[in-house]
């Protein structure tokens, strides 16, 4: 049995198929994953995310040494609420996690990272806060709930504590606004408009309640996942990890060169990385043949193997499969994937595939 | 509790089994396993005529999960596939035993067919999974 969210049982009253996932018990589906997948694209949806980790960086030193610890410029948030998405990196340039990090005020930073990494993710941290005035403390006390979707403003609003309502609303996409322990933050992973809402731990079960009742839609960890793939966005240990940095898995917009001096952990090696022959590019696939794309298979051109798949599935609002590939540089837009042996036709394409309801790639 | 018709046959790799009476049986997958697998996107289905062992993986079910191998449950030659999954793979979701039937054999050797599973015997697999 892995740990459970404090909305575990939430779950199993509406009938969740529970999986295991980063050491959790979480629900792949209440149902019908497509269903719930059509549901934030179209109206609103949510997700128990309890299982990530809010982690609160404070302290004197605690900028310099974000601007150390993250391949992105935490010095780039200057607005109180402003958020940054960021790779946490290895001195060898590979991927610890990645996080959103959140600017609370001066000297306070909130990072939210992955759950099957966080107690990684932490002594990372630790190790590398020794001898600055940084405290870091996990904030495990907070429940997660992300609602998602073009109506989650509407229907969230009258259900946040009266003084957070209007600084939620007002909120700008990836700003929070926070009031005692409850934080909002107009963040997501599915391309939709929405909240990410932390919460103490013994609040979350009667929000989800309230939620439910104002006809959000309950959505498990496999919508999240083909919502997220349609949006361009990547998911850490699938499409980057220890092994495969920023510049190999499309994430080069999230590495802040500039000021050349800010000397970050891995700057040396992803330097070295950008003209490295090996290096390869990180594109989008959409299958034009039959079949269904899935990590790992080969990308085929001119008869050899030129890449692979690294996230694959089929998506509800095209209705074809999609996929994020590593491949070589100079992969031609028309090329193949291996589906059991066979060579199926595909299409190199510029995620992100789907946002805010719209589809942005031609079919 | 997911559906065990009783006329069926089954397999312990949850393929169900129907004797058309005219020397051929129909194969599709059971309420369980379509419930397992959720929403199926993708079904490969075998070309009329293959020649199948028992056993064969012959069709592929891909839900929004996973690809599955379906398996021949009798030696035999493949004599229809149903084409209609080709456009409605989410049939096998909504009508596992009807509209969701995914090939059809005329066995080598009909009488293999009652050495399968039973009803009960297969609602034992289900629970001893569950």
């Amino acid at each position: 049995m892995g740990l459970r969210t404090p909305l575990f049982s939430e779950h199993e009253r509406l009938g969740a198929r529970i999986v295991p996932f980063g050491g959790w018990d979480m629900p792949l589906h209440y149902g019908s994953q497509i269903e719930e997948h059509h549901a934030v694209r179209r109206a609103a949806g949510m997700f128990d995310v309890s299982h990530m980790r809010p982690v609160d960086i404070e302290g004197p030193d605690a900028l310099p040494f974000l601007r150390h610890l993250l391949a992105n410029d935490a010095a780039k948030l200057t607005a109180p609420g402003k958020a940054l998405y960021a790779c946490m990196l290895d001195p060898q340039g590979g991927v610890i996690d990645d996080l959103i990090l959140y600017f609370r005020g001066p000297e306070r930073y909130r990072a939210v990272v992955n759950a099957g990494t966080a107690e990684k993710d932490i002594a990372w941290m630790l190790s590398q806060a020794e001898g600055r005035q940084v405290e870091i403390r996990s904030r495990d006390d907070l429940a997660m709930i992300a609602v998602q979707g073009p109506d989650a403003r509407n229907r969230v609003e009258s259900l946040l504590p009266e003084d957070l309502r209007a600084p939620a609303m007002q909120a700008g996409p990836f700003f929070a606004a926070e009031s005692a322990n409850w934080f909002v933050g107009r963040t997501g992973y599915t391309g939709e408009d929405g909240f990410e809402i932390m919460l103490p731990s013994a609040d979350a079960a009667a929000l989800w309640r309230a939620l439910v009742a104002a006809d959000v839609r309950p959505c498990g960890l496999g919508a999240r996942d083909t919502l997220r793939l349609e949006a361009g966005m990547n998911l850490y240990g699938q499409d980057m990890d220890e092994t495969v940095g920023p510049l190999d898995a499309g994430l080069g917009w999230t590495i802040a060169w500039q000021p050349e001096e800010r000397d970050f952990i891995g700057r040396k090696a992803l330097a070295a990385r950008r003209d490295h022959p090996e290096r390869r590019d990180f594109v989008g696939l959409l299958l034009t043949g039959r079949g269904v794309l899935r990590p790992h298979q080969s990308v085929l051109a001119d008869g050899r193997v030129v890449g692979e798949v690294t996230s694959g599935g089929f998506s509800p609002t095209l209705e074809r499969s999609i996929a994020f590939a590593r491949v070589e540089p100079g992969t031609p837009a028309d090329c193949a994937v291996d589906i059991r042996g066979k060579p199926v036709s595909a299409r190199i394409v510029k995620p992100p595939f789907v946002r805010n309801g719209q589809v942005l790639i031609d079919l | 509790m997911s559906d065990v018709p009783a006329d069926l046959r089954y397999t312990k790799s949850h393929e169900w089994i129907r004797d058309n009476g005219d020397g051929t049986v129909t194969v599709g997958i059971t309420d369980h396993a379509q419930e397992a697998l959720g929403d199926i996107v993708f079904v490969e289905i075998p070309d009329q005529g293959r020649e199948v062992d028992a056993e064969e993986a012959c069709a592929v079910v891909e839900s929004v999960k996973a690809a599955s191998d379906i398996y021949a449950p009798l030696a035999g030659e493949v004599i229809e596939s149903n084409a209609l999954l080709n456009d409605s793979p989410e049939s096998i979701n909504n009508s596992p035993y009807d509209e969701g039937w995914i090939f059809r054999i005329a066995p080598n050797d009909m009488t293999a067919l009652a050495g399968l599973l039973d009803a009960a015997a297969y609602q034992q697999v289900v629970e001893d999974e569950t």
